[in-house]
């Protein structure tokens, strides 16, 4: 079986790839990039009949006016399957994931039980195969994710878990910290950690500033972040071990990240799309779908996520996708859940807000969701070179999108962007050459 | 007499100038009312009022009731003890039963910030915010403002000192939005601990020296504490918040000679207010409970009055 993507303009960060070329996939590999020579149909001649493929057993699909791109990979999302599958599970979040143009993701181990042991990463894993796309898991850096007691790392990962994470339950401890760390490193696994002071915290809901003291709502600093990430950096400069930081949303933690990376300390971070394209303002009509774990900070953090997303301090863009049951979110603020869906919002407003307006190139928003994120978990894809599995991500960077909630396939409608209108969106998802959501147009075989 | 063109009253920091000053004039020509042998009107006759509290509260809850009932509206009362709220029916359920109900108009507290919003967009019965977490209490504010005003003449130009816990306070950012919008100076003296950050970007003076603060000011509004904080770390003792915040007469000396003295209640005597000032020749803590049934009435009457409100979008 072979499949040619004709006409589409290849971005590749992960081979410097910027120009229109034609893709030839066969047997979901990739195998032959054919830049763009206006003699494209000898071409495809030549290339079938040079690997002894039948014309007959394959088609063209036209990717005119569109950018093809390694498959989008989501490092930071909540499945809610086992346990919360009223929320989300693992086939409707990667019906989500197909939908936004995200070829993999990377569950978190919050689940209900958490992903604590090998047992539950395998029932993960073997939920992901029966979906279109490729779904990973982490592993609870503790017991019950419960931030005690350290969780059985190796059986995890000998599972299949590709990282290990404290997200949603913060380790308080630095001593225990320390611990995951220096055993995470005997695997090589790295450590996605959110970063929380939950003594600084406690009942908080939104970012503490002016807003939240207008509104008398209990406060969430920022300090409370920044404090947990240089404790974090500082630990995986004295154990060696690879850290990511999960969605930074201040200045000052951004300045930390940058800083550790100056004195080669192996850490990496990320940030998810509403923490540059929102501020706490969203929450002044007490809008609950606003309310979000780290909260949304000011127009300066904004500024200085922007300027970490431009000059390379923030590696990966992730969405922290994290859907809830409307019943969770239709209540007092102080009450509802944390988190908002993520997944088919994401290009759209990276395309908006980042490469539209100038603070990204495509090019380099495109490597912050393929080649960094798999260079940081060690996952097949994230390039198109020759020889690589064929997740593919369509875009067309011009569509007009108006958010709709009612038309997501995620079972989470909880997004503060209901209405937005946004430019940019994924047309078409590849995963191993087969297309799992959208569609292109097909060309006859002309001779 | 003019309406309110709102739906709901949620809070001041929404409300412009003349719809303080309607709702304080109409107060003020429903207080004659309330020294008649026979207190009773017929304005609301038919109108269905409920007060849902979901915090305890006796002076708000009875001011509430009272007026309704002077007006001549139904009330039914609605609290959390022993109710289908304890047994875990949602806010929204709640609300929806009881407007299926005919409720005509809500007065609701609760201890979540924003709860009267939620509640406000959910239905079409008019909405009064009695007191929201630690967001807004309008009506304590209206109440406040009106005996500043009726036994200084005017709120404009007065300066208006609020000392206590600022943080947790409801009635101290109500107070700040109207009576900035009146033209009145606002102090705020309080702990570190519990100033919110960055009060000092709304329209107030911030200190933490209390004999500094209170210094030719016109009116001192003083806050309850509640002793919880203590337990929470933000002040190590009663004794030593009392001798740093506590209002006293020696302090009020450096105020105005015809200062005001008020508090919201219910007051800890001898711990942020002394026994000799609360009862003294400054305070009009009384008069502000009185004045608090007319401001209710004359809410009341403007959202209800005079055949149903113009809905706000």
């Amino acid at each position: 079986m072979w499949l040619l993507l004709k006409n589409g303009h290849l971005i590749d960060p992960s081979q410097s790839v910027n120009q229109k070329t034609d893709i030839l996939i066969v047997d979901g590999l990739v195998a032959a990039l054919v830049p763009d020579t206006n003699d494209g149909v000898s071409d495809l001649q030549s290339l079938l009949a040079q690997r002894g493929l039948d014309e007959k057993d394959g088609q063209i699909l036209d990717c005119s006016g569109f950018i093809v791109c390694p498959g989008f990979i989501d490092v930071h999302v909540h499945l809610r399957e086992p346990g919360q599958e009223h929320k989300e599970t693992i086939s409707t979040g990667a019906q989500s994931a197909a939908a936004g143009g995200f070829t993999s993701v990377v569950a978190m181990p919050n689940t209900v039980p958490a992903v604590d042991n090998g047992a539950v990463v395998r029932y993960v894993v073997e939920r992901g195969r029966e979906t279109p796309i490729r779904v990973y898991t982490t592993g609870a850096a503790t017991k019950g994710n419960e931030g005690t007691d350290m969780a059985e790392i190796a059986d995890m990962v000998e599972a299949g878990a590709v990282a290990i994470s404290d997200d949603a339950a913060p380790v308080q401890s630095a001593d225990l910290m320390r611990r995951v760390m220096e055993y995470c490193k005997m695997f090589d696994v790295p450590v996605l950690t959110h970063c929380e002071d939950k003594s600084m915290t406690r009942d908080a809901v939104m970012n503490e500033g002016l807003m939240c003291t207008v509104l008398g709502l209990r406060a969430w600093p920022r300090q409370a972040e920044e404090i947990v990430i240089w404790r974090n950096i500082l630990l995986a400069d004295l154990t060696g071990c690879r850290t990511h930081i999960q969605h930074v949303t201040t200045r000052g933690g951004v300045e930390a990240v940058r800083w550790a990376k100056s004195r080669g300390i192996r850490v990496t971070c990320e940030t998810c799309p509403h923490y540059f394209s929102l501020t706490d303002e969203a929450l002044a009509g007490f809008d609950t779908n606003a309310k979000c774990c780290p909260p949304l900070r000011t127009a300066d953090d904004v500024e200085a996520i922007k300027e970490g997303l431009a000059d390379g301090t923030i590696d990966i863009i992730a969405t922290d996708h994290a859907p809830h049951a409307q019943e969770e979110k239709e209540v007092e603020l102080q009450d509802a859940a944390f988190g908002m869906v993520g997944l088919e919002t994401a290009v759209p407003l990276l395309i908006t807000k980042l490469v539209h307006s100038g603070v990204l190139t495509l090019d380099s928003a495109i490597a912050k969701l393929t080649c960094a994120p798999a260079k940081l978990l060690g996952l097949p894809g994230g390039t198109l070179a020759e020889g690589s599995v064929a997740d593919i991500t369509v875009l067309n960077p011009e569509a007009q999108v108006t958010v709709k909630s009612a038309d997501f396939r995620s079972k989470g409608r909880n997004t503060p962007f209901e209405g937005f209108s946004l430019t940019g969106k994924a047309v078409a998802t590849l995963v191993g050459g087969r297309i799992v959501s959208g569609d292109l147009p097909k060309l006859a075989v002309e001779r | 007499m003019a309406q309110l063109r709102r739906k709901d009253v949620l809070g001041l920091q929404d409300m412009d100038r003349d719809e303080i000053e309607l709702i304080l004039d109409t107060a003020e020509s429903y207080k004659e009312i309330l020294s008649r042998p026979v207190k009773k009107v017929p304005i609301l006759r038919g109108k269905s009022i409920c007060t849902l509290f979901y915090e305890n509260s006796t002076r708000t809850r009875c001011s509430f009731e009272l007026a309704a009932k002077i007006m001549s509206a139904d009330t039914t009362a609605v609290s959390t003890a022993g109710s289908s709220i304890q047994k875990g029916e949602s806010f929204k359920d709640t609300l929806l039963t009881l407007e299926a109900m005919g409720m005509d108009l809500f007065v609701i507290r609760h201890g979540a910030s924003g709860a009267p919003h939620f509640a406000a967009k959910l239905l079409k019965a008019s909405v009064i915010n009695a007191g929201d977490g630690m967001h807004e209490h309008p009506t304590q504010a209206l109440l406040d403002m009106l005996t500043i005003r009726e036994n200084k003449g005017k709120i404009e130009g007065l300066t208006v000192l609020i000392v206590g816990d600022i943080m947790h306070s409801r009635v101290a950012r109500s107070n700040i939005w109207g009576l900035s919008k009146m033209g009145a100076r606002v102090r705020l003296c309080g702990p570190g601990t519990l100033l919110p950050a960055e009060v000092d970007k709304l329209p107030v003076e911030v200190f933490h020296n209390l004999d500094q603060a209170i210094e030719g000011v016109d009116v001192v509004n003083v806050l309850r504490i509640q002793l919880e904080r203590m337990n929470r770390g933000f002040f190590p003792s009663i004794r030593e918040y009392s001798s740093l915040f506590g209002v006293n007469k020696c302090r009020l000396r450096r105020a105005e000679s015809d200062v005001l003295v008020l508090h919201p209640g219910p007051m800890n005597r001898g711990i942020e207010i002394t026994p000799d000032v609360a009862d003294g020749e400054f305070a009009v803590i009384t008069d502000q409970v009185t004045n608090g049934v007319a401001v209710r009435m004359a809410l009341l009457y403007l959202l209800l009055g005079g055949g149903g409100h113009v809905a706000s979008a």
